[in-house]
């Protein structure tokens, strides 16, 4: 009897985004499936510091929080800034999308994006030094993410002290 | 224009195919968007957007009628904050074309009907204001209208129908009288009046008992909590008074009087409502929450009385706002900060109002929690310059208006404060509430700072909580939240059973199994025991206590490290918790070593009951011993309590949903059987797999009847107990006469109320029981009364 009205009632937040894990084993048909039906949320942008704890305390406020798999340096198995969250129900975890995206966890602003579903190694970072991708090559000075890049940490190092 | 779902680039679909479809979708798309967004993003002004749209709509009349109607009707139902804009385009479509105009209105009524049979009855109200306002755009004889409206109000003459189906019916009628009013009055004032009267006699004659529930504050000052058709009808009152000169809504159509009024009018059908049946679920009734008036606004236009239209149709209108766009916070902040009129208006103060509004709505608010943060955190980035400022203002007032705020609303204000502040470094002048240290710490205020405090710290972390608030505040900091381990130092050596925790530590720590542990665990010395019983088999308490607390605290390092330790040892953990008191045990046992971390607590506690160590009966049994006494009033006891009830539905709406699926397999097996040509051999192959499904079926529903009878259990426990408590209390006040109204009285009577609201579907079907076993004429009419408001809710 209705139109639904597309063009006005958007819900853009819980769109899949552009990213799609190039370890995924699997063909992009199936990749896509899952992230359609996914219940687990990547989460970045964490300070190193931050808990288990308070993930769980965020991210319970759209829902039943299920597992939370905290991002490890692939070396030293510290933390370094990511982690999984997995909801029981889909509807819990596109309220998370929605609503807690975006907002800050220990001050910083968090970045959820739908994940495909976690598996064992997915834990670890993927950048050359241990720790992610994105800190092997940032140039900025983040003391929640271990201070400068690791590249820029070894030109730092190798260049010396400074003089003016 | 036509918005392409990105989706469809991944689709993998035919190019050619593509193509084909997407022409009628293309035109279809664009005049979804052109009807959808008319006005918008453009340098003319809305009449003459409007007018364009309108010929567009004509010329494409011929071609796309259907599609046209069907978009215009969605618009009616699902924009309802832009009705006299689409009023006036079906005004100036009306003028063109009168065939169009009456189909529309037919599609309507068809429409308006569904929406009543399928229990939609706030898209219904939409329908219904937006055909009044078609009488304004002389689509619709005001006469016809006029009739409608006596067949709505003649509900109230039925008999043996509940209070809310009545209440809808009337409620629908003034609450499209802001629009209308005026023009109804013209033509039928005679009629209107005696309407106006019928519905006074009724609205005299409600039932009210359902209003104390259901108000944020029990206090009259300063602002009364009024229920929403006495606050309706007061508005109405108002504006007959002012001879229906409504001057706050948009109408575009009045600009295009010239040509309107040259355009026939059509009649509405007869309408005549459905009757009442079983399954219908009206509107549960509310209360307007206010929390601002004139005062409070220092400068700028003046806020619209409490009983003036313009309120209302302020408060509609925002509220139409956010059920529309509640999924996209920055476009509904800024759909709420461009709402037209906002000149003349105090916006901010209405936007912060509206919100709290919906958030401390009782049962529970439109929409989930976290979105009301959210949505307030985007509107704090359009408007820094004020909005910030408005929302301090506001949390200041709820601030002092604690001591009379419902329990319920306390919680949400505690969550959304904490979360509120976790977004700004959790800066606020605390000086500002050092009122709260001069009384006791169980008065709403000192424990509203308490409980934020705590849930700050969840947030971020103790030494961070320390850091934000003065040293005076320092006695409501909350403990750190480290593990309390019985047999952690020196002193504890001497405890009798002190030799197995070491034991059993090393075990723990060597990788032992489950049986191993078990084994160890004989070694416990019961305090039990007699000194004859040699077997040791007797139900043994320490033995618990030795092996949990010695696991966890092995484990206590974080969440993961625990819920690892509770799946390894899962088995050793249901041996010893086998019994009623054995679950008792565990719980008391976690509370002992957790009791500083109550998030820990409650992570704990979900996990048992997933796994199956303890039952929700157990929790709730917990929760209500004298153990807990001490922590009775604390929030997160509740949230636990809540959690668990959840839970305990969620697994009962499971199995049924298991039952559901497996008897509408049963039945397509019946109909392929019924409609297959080879009878013999449909019948040879699937005798087996129905005889599977029925007992699939048989087994499933012993299931639901299992679930659901536990789940009966679960609610008498925590009825009976709540009556236990609170009887012991009246009692013991009545006999050494005590006023009984204490801090802990209120937070008790309240978080029963809570337990009704909070699950009142489920608990609606088990009211048989409840009345005939507990909440009978015996019981204390402070305790009775709560029961009675419950019952008042869907009456």
């Amino acid at each position: 009897m209705s139109a639904k009205l597309s063009a006005l009632f958007s819900d853009s937040y819980i769109d899949v985004s552009q990213y799609r894990d190039q370890h995924f084993k699997g063909n992009r048909v199936d990749q896509e499936k899952l992230l359609k039906q996914s219940c687990t949320l990547y989460v970045g942008n964490l300070s190193f510091y931050t808990t288990e704890e308070q993930v769980y305390e965020l991210f319970s406020k759209s829902g039943d929080v299920k597992r939370i798999v905290i991002g490890l340096d692939k070396v030293k198995k510290t933390a370094c800034g990511f982690c999984f969250v997995e909801y029981y129900t889909r509807v819990d975890a596109e309220n998370a999308m929605r609503f807690i995206n975006g907002t800050r966890l220990d001050d910083r602003i968090i970045r959820t994006d739908w994940d495909a579903g976690f598996k064992e190694g997915r834990q670890y970072g993927r950048g050359k030094s241990g720790g992610q991708v994105r800190d092997e090559y940032r140039q900025d000075y983040d003391p929640a993410r271990g201070g400068y890049g690791k590249l820029t940490q070894l030109q730092r190092t190798s260049d010396g002290p400074r003089t003016f | 224009m036509s918005r392409r779902r990105h989706s469809d680039e991944n689709d993998g679909a035919q190019p050619h195919k593509r193509r084909r479809t997407s022409e009628p979708m293309e035109i279809e798309d664009r005049l979804e968007s052109l009807i959808c967004r008319v006005g918008e993003k453009s340098t003319s002004s809305l009449e003459s957007n409007l007018e364009g749209l309108a010929g567009v709509l004509e010329a494409d009349l011929p071609n796309y009628k259907t599609k046209i109607l069907r978009i215009l009707c969605s618009v009616a139902r699902m924009l309802p904050e832009k009705l006299t804009v689409y009023t006036t385009l079906v005004g100036l479509l009306n003028a063109r074309n009168y065939n169009f105009g009456g189909e529309f209105v037919e599609a309507m009524i068809r429409q308006l009907k569904e929406t009543l049979k399928s229990n939609l009855y706030t898209e219904a109200l939409y329908l219904v204001r937006f055909l009044c306002d078609l009488v304004n755009c002389h689509v619709i004889a005001a006469p016809s209208m006029v009739a409608m409206f006596e067949n709505f109000v003649s509900v109230t003459q039925e008999e043996d129908v509940p209070q809310v189906r009545c209440d809808w019916y009337v409620y629908t009628v003034l609450s499209s009288l802001p629009w209308v009013g005026k023009e109804l009055y013209e033509k039928k004032d005679v009629e209107m009046d005696r309407l106006l009267g019928q519905i006074e006699v009724y609205l005299k004659g409600r039932q009210k008992t359902h209003v104390p529930m259901l108000q944020v504050w029990t206090a009259e000052k300063p602002h009364p909590q009024e229920e929403y058709l006495d606050c309706l009808w007061a508005q109405v009152q108002k504006l007959k008074k002012d001879r229906w000169q409504e001057r706050h809504i948009l109408r575009p159509y009045i600009a295009f009087d010239s040509v309107l009024c040259e355009a026939l009018q059509h009649n509405l059908p007869p309408f005549t409502p459905p009757a009442h049946s079983h399954d219908a679920i009206y509107p549960m009734p509310r209360v307007v929450f206010r929390m601002f008036d004139y005062t409070d606004a220092p400068e700028g236009p003046v806020m619209p009385g409490s009983h003036s239209v313009e309120r209302y149709v302020i408060e509609e209108n925002l509220n139409c706002i956010i059920k529309s766009h509640w999924r996209e916070r920055k476009t509904c902040a800024a759909q709420l900060l461009s709402y037209p009129g906002k000149s003349k208006i105090p916006l901010n103060y209405h936007i912060v109002e509206v919100i709290f509004g919906q958030l401390f709505q009782l049962p529970s608010p439109p929409h989930i929690d976290v979105m009301y943060t959210t949505l307030l955190i985007e509107l704090c980035k359009l408007q820094p310059g004020s909005l910030p400022q408005v929302l301090a203002q506001a949390t200041e007032m709820m601030y002092m208006r604690l001591d009379t705020m419902n329990t319920t609303c306390i919680d949400r204000f505690i969550n959304w404060f904490s979360h509120h502040l976790s977004n700004f470094q959790f800066r606020w002048s605390w000086d500002d509430w050092a009122d709260c240290l001069t009384v006791d710490l169980d008065k709403p205020k000192p424990k509203f700072v308490r409980e934020v405090l705590e849930k700050s710290m969840r947030l971020s972390y103790h030494q961070r909580i320390v850091d934000i608030v003065p040293p005076s505040f320092s006695v409501l900091i909350p403990a750190e939240p480290i593990f309390q381990y019985k047999y952690g130092d020196e002193s504890s050596s001497s405890l009798l059973a002190y030799p197995v925790t070491i034991t059993v530590g090393n075990a723990i720590k060597n990788r032992a199994s489950n049986e191993e542990i078990l084994t160890v665990l004989r070694d416990v010395p019961n305090p039990n025991q007699e000194e004859d019983d040699d077997e040791g088999e007797g139900f043994n308490p320490l033995k618990i206590e030795v092996f949990l607390q010695t696991l966890l605290h092995l484990a206590a390092k974080s969440f993961s490290h625990s819920f690892s330790a509770l799946a390894k040892f899962h088995e050793v953990l249901k041996t010893l918790s086998d019994s009623d008191e054995g679950k008792l045990d565990v719980l008391r046992v976690v509370y002992d070593v957790w009791r500083n971390h109550p998030q820990m607590i409650s992570v704990l506690v979900d996990k048992m009951i997933r796994t199956q160590i303890v039952d929700c009966s157990a929790v709730a049994n917990w929760i209500f011993s004298s153990n807990m006494a001490h922590d009775f009033t604390r929030f997160y006891v509740w949230e636990i309590l809540h959690s668990t009830i959840r839970k305990m539905n969620k697994h009962v709406q499971k199995i049924q949903r298991e039952l559901e699926e497996a008897k509408e397999k049963l039945e397509k097996q019946h109909h392929k059987k019924r409609d297959s040509g080879d009878e013999e051999d449909m019948e040879k192959l699937s005798g087996d797999e129905e005889g599977q499904l029925e007992e699939q079926i048989e087994r499933l529903q012993e299931k639901v009847e299992s679930a659901q009878s536990e789940q009966k259990n679960l609610f008498l426990v925590i009825f009976q107990r709540f009556i236990m408590l609170l009887t012991e209390h009246l009692v013991r006040c009545e006999t050494s006469g005590m006023e009984f109204n204490t801090s802990w009285y209120k937070n008790c009577i309240e978080r029963l109320q809570q337990i009704f609201l909070m699950h009142h579907v489920t608990i609606q079907q088990y009211m048989g029981t409840l009345e005939n076993l507990l909440f009978t004429a015996e019981l204390d009419h402070h305790i009775l009364t709560v029961y009675q408001q419950f019952c008042a809710l869907q009456l």
